[in-house]
């Protein structure tokens, strides 16, 4: 017997863990430098299993990091970067304050800066690592891009988030792989999917912003240093895989037309490409010329373990996709000056259409409003003083929409001056259950094939019988107990008469009454007994499973009840605007 | 007064203009000088009258002159050179006349000093012959200059010179000189001080050099301190100290970073938890929603108040009718900002994620339908108690039910037809009764108060009855034991004998429950009590003799029950059922039963299986061969169970509970200890009104039949077929 007395939290889950501010000390850095390099490392928080074990028998709240990733931090190069860059500041102010401006200028030439491509390289070992993380890094470079250039941050993080961004929609729309819309609120919201990965990212609005007072910038800053570099390259490596040139270029031959317009406008030769650029209007520069949309035709095998129907549904829905990827060919835009240009252009480039705008809003239209062959009008004001004959004018909605329902929507519904029907989101998939709303199932209808005139008497009824299932469902289990209740109740009730009459009178009064036959609902029995075989199988459920499943079964009566409440509001919402018809009619 | 003081002038100034003249003849240059120069105009004057006018004039004021000093002084200058300009214009054949070079006539040969040196002196200096200019005579007062200022016109071009003691009128050239010098202006009227300048030293290479000074010596040969410090420059390069500029252009320098994907996963990417995205926008937070997903008013409210961790959506729906009304999202840059702190700072863990279809949580049993027969519909109520029905019993031939309750009154029924065959009153409140499992002979046990009776209500034929007769009549009684314990047997007497009552066991104390030995001459009483060890005694018919079987006081007992088969005895206590070798005399084991008040209990009849209910809702199935902790607890009453029964024949056993129902279930037990039993509830009874928080009190099998007895709170007893 014998041996060391083991001690407490020297060994398990305890030594695995480290405290930020233990972890600070390891590193020797301050909290802003350690916070920059989690952020550029993606090193963030792990919680442990058992909080308790690993804060050594505390529980007072503590973020812990794990300490392979600390020692991991140590040794890297940037940290050196770091503190050269604490020295350089300390050289710098002293040079100030001598006065030693020549000194000031030599040392401003010499700023320690550093290089991220190791790291992304480390934190995405492959471009399909890099691509699923990309979200967050458009989001954010699109926001930059659009901040004023005062302030904040350096100008040359706005023009490389314009850059990247500008090239990032450039590559969307070459290799047409947008495939949501979404207006809301908050921005613009886009999905692509990019090498099977689905992207999806949120434009703001082109406003400028009051920057609020309580965000710390330089945490953004450092994310966006990060974020541009890896978009950067990300950029680099899809434009090669389409065989563009990067840097993008404009076509030569598109370019030839751009150039004899507009040159003489814009000062700055390097400024106006990037507009060029960003006009999107245009096609990009190949390496190799090649004819576009000469894909071989990809021969479809069918997955082990999927049988026929499977592979033709697949087969259908690719054929959709690539019907959804020419949408708009054909038709030529021309967007009106208050519509949002660059949303609206990246839209129709990316399904195939042609746009183009007047000359004063921005750099590269393409064609004139005279022009002969327009289609569609975008405008987004109540009245348009001149109309030409042979195009649409409608809301600049219309083209949201469509490339939602994967279908050229009626336009009727769009004019100028009409009140729009909703916008839906397209992200939202309904399972059944789910409440659907009724320009939903009407968009559905319509990309089935069917006609859109009789479509409101069904809709309704469709509507309504839905409604009533689903109120069945919702109490069905509930009616069958209450039913067998009532009828044991009755029976109880006529039982007591009886008693009561033979304790008072003594005397029954003898009396044959014709018995009513019960109609006996086969199927209806049948429901009930199976409702009642569950029940009884779920008194004999263990007690963690029955835990479990009473939660499972609360979540989905808690939707089924956010259902029914949406769809009462939907139905008073409707008979109020039915009851305002009338009265206009009145 | 005048005239004479004008002599006298007249004559100085002639003495003046004498030894000027004199001059004159002496040095030419001088006199031409002299004869331009304000103060020599005079002197050229041939008319003595102008010549005496203005000459008086210095002389009165000193003030004018004190105060035009500095002017005059520079007005010599600026005449000199105007005399120079003016003399060249008009005077271009008389040049040499008035050409003077560098001096102006100056008959005082004293020098520019201050006058005050000679003041106490008669002169005022010499003139170029060394003769002494004498002072004038001052005899020009106040008054007199007061008059001339008065009668003089040219009083105001009068200048006093100081040096020659003379005064001098000044031309009228003169006086624009001073007036435009006064201004500011040029002295000469035709100088123009905007003519175009000329460049003299332009960027452009001119033929001949600005200067004409040679080029020094160390402007052809290298320089030494350049030579040091270029060296100094070159050395820091050598050693490094000195970088080139760099070129900051490589931030935006891309290439393909993913040129040569190695497989090779860090240990860091195993540990790796993606963050999850950003969950995408429904419906409601488009910039045009269906009208069902707007907030009502109230929902607004609720928003409102809320906290803002507390809201379901982070914003408020809005509508806009058109693209181009909407708005800036206040808030864009702090959501960015809150999911970038969480990329950072927010502590991540892997949580499974239960994506359970809930039907496959629910056991897969066999179907009810498969395990009939079984109560399953209520057929007869038997009514007649007044009050809760606490106790029921069949009797072992399956024709007859007794029940008691708080009415006091014990109640013979017949199964079948649910009639009332006999009453006995009581005249207390009955606990329990219990029928003699033995089928040779119809004796019920009743606990009622203190006192338990045997009855024989004679519901049999006449040789049970007989059979009966004999067990009751004590034929091997002792009658040495009656003084010794607490329990006092006596026979009943006169009128109870209608009412079938036999014998009375008197005990200390409340007798809560009585249970027959399977024999059917045994019979245990439980008197619940804590602090004394009497609780529980065994009582033999035949010999009419009892004993306490326990020594100690081990918990407050509950129930008590006979082995159906072997001599084990089982004691149900609050928590634990103990079993007890009878034969031995020892405690074989005790049952947990995990809750926190037993009820009630049954024991199987093949005797390897026990039930307990509980007041915590709990029905309790113990396997003795398996363990002591229960095989199974099941949870499916709302309230505390009541009454628990077996099934004698079929595989069935039942629980009443206080909310009302009866759940009977089917248990095979299986004879291979390998198997343990499989436990299916088929059916729940209802049918008993809760009163008083009472529902179902008492539950017992039909000894053949698949059917079920209850009793309740309701003061009704109903059968289940």
């Amino acid at each position: 017997m014998g041996g060391l007395q083991k001690k407490k939290f020297e060994r398990g889950s305890a030594t695995n863990y480290i405290t930020r501010n233990k972890a600070r000390k390891k590193l020797q850095l301050s909290l802003p430098d350690f916070r920059r390099l989690c952020i550029l490392k993606g090193i963030y928080p792990h919680e442990p299993k058992h909080k308790k074990k690993v804060n050594k028998g505390s529980t007072a709240p503590r973020t812990f990091y794990l300490l392979k990733d600390i020692r991991f931090l140590l040794h890297e190069p940037i940290v050196g970067k770091f503190r050269d860059y604490k020295v350089f500041v300390r050289k710098l102010k002293k040079a100030y304050g001598k006065t030693n401006y020549s000194a000031v200028e030599k040392l401003k030439d010499n700023k320690p800066t550093y290089k991220l491509d190791h790291i992304i390289k480390e934190r995405y070992p492959s471009f399909i690592d890099a691509l699923r993380d990309i979200d967050d890094a458009l989001c954010m470079c699109f926001l930059f891009s659009t901040f004023a250039r005062t302030g904040k941050c350096h100008v040359q993080t706005i023009q490389l988030c314009r850059r990247l961004t500008v090239e990032w929609m450039n590559y969307v729309i070459a290799s047409r792989s947008l495939k949501k819309v979404f207006l809301s609120i908050k921005g613009i919201y886009y999905q692509a999917e990019v090498m099977g990965q689905l992207i999806t990212w949120l434009v703001p609005y082109q406003f400028s912003h009051d920057h609020p007072t309580d965000v710390d910038y330089r945490v953004m800053a450092t994310f966006t240093e990060m974020y541009t570099t890896l978009l950067g390259f990300v950029n680099f490596r899809l434009y090669h895989s389409l065989n563009l040139v990067y840097p993008p270029k404009l076509d030569v031959k598109a370019e030839a037309g751009l150039k004899e317009e507009d040159d003489e406008d814009y000062a700055m030769n390097s400024e106006s490409y990037l507009e060029k650029l960003s006009a999107l209007s245009t096609s990009l520069a190949r390496v190799v010329s090649t004819a576009e949309e000469e894909e071989a035709q990809l021969d479809q095998f069918p997955v082990e373990g999927e049988d026929m129907e499977t592979m033709e549904a697949r087969e259908k829905e690719q054929k959709q996709q690539e019907a959804q990827k020419k949408l708009f060919e054909g038709l030529k835009f021309y967007l009106n000056r208050e519509v949002p240009r660059e949303s609206m252009a990246f839209l129709i480039r990316c399904f195939g259409g042609e746009v183009s705008w007047d000359k004063s809003v921005s750099i590269g239209s393409t064609y004139d409003v005279t022009e002969e062959s327009i289609t569609h009008h975008i405008v987004d004001r109540p009245e348009v003083g001149k109309q030409y004959i042979n195009r649409y004018y409608i809301q600049p909605q219309w083209v949201y929409d469509c490339v939602n329902a994967k279908i050229i929507l009626p336009v009727e519904d769009y004019f100028l001056g009409v009140t729009l029907p909703p916008h839906l989101s397209p992200f939202v998939e309904e399972k059944d259950g789910d409440y659907v709303p009724p320009e939903k199932l009407k968009i559905m209808a319509l990309q089935r094939g069917e006609k859109p005139a009789n479509e409101q008497a069904e809709e309704d009824e469709e509507e309504e019988e839905d409604d009533e299932e689903e109120e069945e469902d919702d109490n069905e289990a509930g009616d069958d107990d209450d039913d067998a209740d009532e009828e044991e109740e009755a029976e109880e009730k006529s039982l007591k008469k009886m008693e009561e009459q033979r304790s008072q009178g003594k005397s029954l009064s003898v009396k044959v009454t014709a018995g009513k036959v019960k109609v006996e609902n086969p199927a209806r029995l049948e429901q009930e007994e199976k409702a009642e075989e569950k029940r009884l199988a779920i008194m004999m459920m263990k007690k963690k499973e029955k835990y479990l499943y009473d939660k499972i079964m609360f979540g989905k009566k808690r939707k089924i009840r956010e259902a029914n409440k949406l769809t009462a509001k939907r139905k008073a919402h409707d008979d109020a605007e039915k009851s305002k018809k009338k009265k206009v009619k009145k | 007064m005048t005239s004479f003081l004008l002599r006298i002038f007249n004559f100085n100034n002639k003495s003046a203009e004498d030894s000027e003249d004199g001059e004159d003849s002496e040095d030419g240059e001088d006199s031409e000088d002299s004869v331009f120069s304000g103060l020599e105009d005079s002197g050229s004057d041939s008319e003595d009258d102008e010549d005496e006018e203005q000459e008086e004039r210095p002389d009165e004021d000193e003030a004018l002159k004190t105060k035009e000093e500095e002017e005059e002084e520079d007005e010599e200058e600026e005449e000199e050179e105007e005399q120079q300009d003016e003399g060249a214009a008009p005077k271009a054949g008389d040049e040499y006349e008035h050409d003077s070079s560098d001096e102006e006539d100056i008959r005082n040969t004293v020098g520019n000093i201050p006058m005050a040196w000679y003041k106490d002196f008669p002169h005022i200096g010499y003139n170029l012959d060394g003769k002494k200019i004498f002072k004038p005579i001052r005899n020009k007062d106040e008054l007199d200059d007061f008059l001339d200022k008065m009668e003089n016109p040219d009083y105001w071009r009068t200048v006093h010179d100081e040096q020659t003691g003379s005064d001098v009128v000044l031309s009228e050239e003169q006086v624009a000189l001073v007036t435009r010098l006064q201004r500011g202006q040029f002295g000469d009227v035709n100088f123009n001080e905007y003519q175009p300048q000329v460049e003299f030293f332009s960027g452009d290479v001119m033929q001949h050099p600005v200067t004409g000074r040679p080029a020094d010596k160390r402007s052809f040969i290298p320089s030494l301190v350049e030579k040091e410090k270029v060296s100094k420059l070159v050395h820091a390069i050598k050693m490094g100290w000195i970088k080139p500029r760099r070129h900051d252009d490589d931030r935006g320098r891309y290439y393909d970073l993913w040129a040569n994907e190695d497989a090779s996963i860090l240990a860091r990417h195993k540990m790796h938890l993606p963050a999850p995205k950003i969950p995408l926008p429904g419906h409601h937070e488009s910039y045009n929603p269906p009208p069902e997903y707007l907030f009502t008013a109230e929902e607004s409210a609720l928003w409102e108040q809320q906290d803002p961790s507390d809201r379901k959506c982070p914003f408020v729906p809005r509508k806009f009718s058109a693209l181009r009304q909407v708005p800036a999202f206040p808030r864009f840059i702090h959501e960015r900002f809150e999911r970038c702190l969480d990329l950072y700072l927010c502590p991540r863990q892997r949580k499974l994620r239960v994506n359970v279809n809930p039907e496959d949580l629910i056991p897969k049993l066999p179907k009810p339908r498969d395990l009939q027969p079984f109560p399953t519909t209520q057929s007869l109520v038997y009514r007649g108690h007044s009050g809760l029905v606490r106790s029921i019993s069949v009797s072992p031939s399956g024709q007859w039910l007794a029940s008691g309750g708080d009415d006091g009154s014990v109640r013979f029924w017949e199964v079948c037809s649910a009639r009332c065959v006999r009453t006995i009153q009581t005249g207390g409140t009955i606990k329990n009764l219990s029928w003699n499992p033995n089928l040779s002979v119809c004796l019920l046990a009743v606990a009622l108060d203190s006192v338990v009776l045997i009855l024989s209500p004679s519901l049999a034929d006449r040789q049970v009855l007989a059979s009966s007769e004999r067990l009751l009549s004590g034929q091997g009684a002792e009658p040495a034991e009656e003084e010794a314990g607490p329990v006092v047997w006596s026979e009943a007497e006169g009128e109870e004998l209608n009412q079938w009552i036999r014998l009375k066991i008197k005990h200390p104390k409340a007798v809560h429950q009585v249970a027959w030995h399977a024999k059917g001459d045994y019979l245990a009483s439980v008197m619940p009590d804590h602090s004394s060890h009497l609780q529980v005694f065994i009582h033999q018919v035949s010999r009419r003799r009892s004993q306490n079987p326990f020594r100690k006081n081990k918990g407050l007992v509950q129930r008590v029950s006979f082995h159906p088969a072997r001599p084990y005895f089982f004691v149900a206590t609050q928590r634990s059922v103990r079993i007890y070798n009878l034969v031995k005399q020892e405690m074989t084991k005790k049952l947990q039963a995990n809750s926190k008040w037993i009820s009630s209990m049954a024991v199987h009849p093949g005797g390897d299986h026990v039930i307990c209910g509980s007041f915590d809702c709990r029905l309790s199935w113990f396997d003795l061969d398996l363990s002591t902790k229960p095989y199974k607890m099941l949870r499916h009453h709302q309230k505390a169970v009541r009454g628990v029964a077996y099934h004698r024949l079929y595989p069935l056993f039942a629980s009443a509970s206080d909310d009302g129902t009866v759940i009977v279930c089917h248990s095979t037990v299986y004879n291979d200890l390998l198997q343990n039993p499989l436990i299916v509830p088929v059916k729940v009874l209802r049918g008993h009104v809760k009163t008083d928080e009472l529902g179902v009190l008492d539950v017992t099998f039909h000894p053949t039949q698949p059917w079920v007895f209850s009793s309740g709170a309701d003061a009704t007893i109903r059968l289940f077929t």
